[in-house]
């Protein structure tokens, strides 16, 4: 990430100019199980809603939030970061995807 | 001299004593093998028992499938070394792309802890090479996460290759094609969610795990030596 502030230092290029180094980012994957696998967990809570008195509720499914921060030069670097621990790790691709939430800390 | 048996020891694995214990009854040497050392000490088979490795966090097998021993159990099973994963094992040997498929959570939602009966589908495997097809056997279950599954492609894979090693009669979870054990395609990995040597003594109520056993025992003395003993001819 770049920041344009005042520096006194040798001439350069790019006057005004300093990086400021790795940021950190805030990172939600939210882990499902894929489109056509079963759910039962997800039918459970279903089923037992009536018993709650709650009608017209369809569709549930139960699903992972794995949160945390990472350090990555910027956006780019972090998502690919991510992507990479979603695909070898956060998931068993075989029966689950995932979405990514990704936002420098504030 | 004896064939030695590594088995695999994650932190919350549980069944390493009655596999040693099993195995033992059998003739052959058990050696445990800690999941933090890359390797496997030159045994002749490899067995990745039950349990809970790493309490099943994030996934069953997901944490333990990066330990530093699986890269030499890799490296063995890659050089046609017999591997046998059960059940937490089974779910290791998935998640570490050693076997296909993954396995989920049970349909019933129920931890289910019973005697199943299996049918042996195929003799040409490193844990089947001692009995026909076609034999059922008794064997239990113990667990929540054994429901079998892969996509359509990779069963008519398993099907058109014969790599559907077992078989349940009463599909207790909702297994795909009521499979119950899968080998690889070399026939040298198999993944099963019973467990044998917990019918392996008639203490145990069943003793047709034993036969499963043997069969591992005898195709790991198989490679070793070069004579072959057990039933079918599966080169590995």
């Amino acid at each position: 990430m770049v920041v344009r502030t005042p520096v006194a230092g040798p001439p350069s290029r790019y006057v005004g100019v300093r990086d400021t180094g790795p940021v950190r980012f805030d990172v939600m994957v939210e882990v499902r199980l894929r489109a056509g696998v079963a759910d039962p967990q997800g039918a459970t809570i279903e089923r037992s809603l009536p018993t709650l008195g709650v009608e017209g509720v369809r569709g549930v499914t139960v699903g992972k939030a794995i949160r945390f921060t990472v350090e990555a030069g910027d956006e780019g670097e972090a998502r690919s970061i991510v992507g990479d621990l979603v695909d070898r790790f956060l998931t068993n691709p075989v029966i689950e995807d995932a979405t990514v939430a990704l936002a420098v800390t504030a | 001299m004896t064939v030695t048996v590594g088995v695999v020891v994650f932190p919350g694995t549980n069944c390493e004593q009655d596999v040693a214990e099993a195995v033992g009854r059998l003739g052959a040497a058990a050696r445990i093998l800690w999941h933090g050392d890359a390797t496997i000490a030159g045994v002749d088979a490899v067995v990745v028992p039950g349990g809970f490795a790493h309490g099943d966090y994030l996934r069953p097998g997901a944490i333990a499938r990066f330990s530093p021993v699986m890269g030499a159990v890799q490296t063995f099973a890659a050089a046609g070394g017999p591997v046998v994963g059960i059940c937490n094992g089974f779910q290791v040997l998935t998640e570490a792309g050693l076997l296909p498929g993954a396995l989920k959570k049970n349909d019933g939602l129920k931890f289910v802890c019973a005697p199943t009966r299996l049918r042996v589908e195929t003799s040409a495997s490193v844990l089947t090479g001692r009995v026909d097809a076609g034999t059922v056997l008794s064997v239990p279950i113990n667990h929540f996460e054994g429901n079998f599954t892969c996509d359509d492609e990779t069963l008519a894979e398993l099907r058109g290759d014969d790599r559907i090693v077992l078989r349940y009669l009463d599909n207790p979870n909702g297994s795909v094609d009521d499979i119950a054990g899968i080998c690889s395609a070399g026939r040298n990995v198999v993944g099963l969610m019973p467990h044998p040597e917990r019918a392996s003594h008639p203490l145990l109520g069943s003793t047709d795990g034993a036969v499963l056993l043997a069969g591992l025992l005898a195709a790991a003395d198989e490679r070793r030596t070069g004579v072959r003993t057990s039933r079918q001819g599966a080169s590995f």
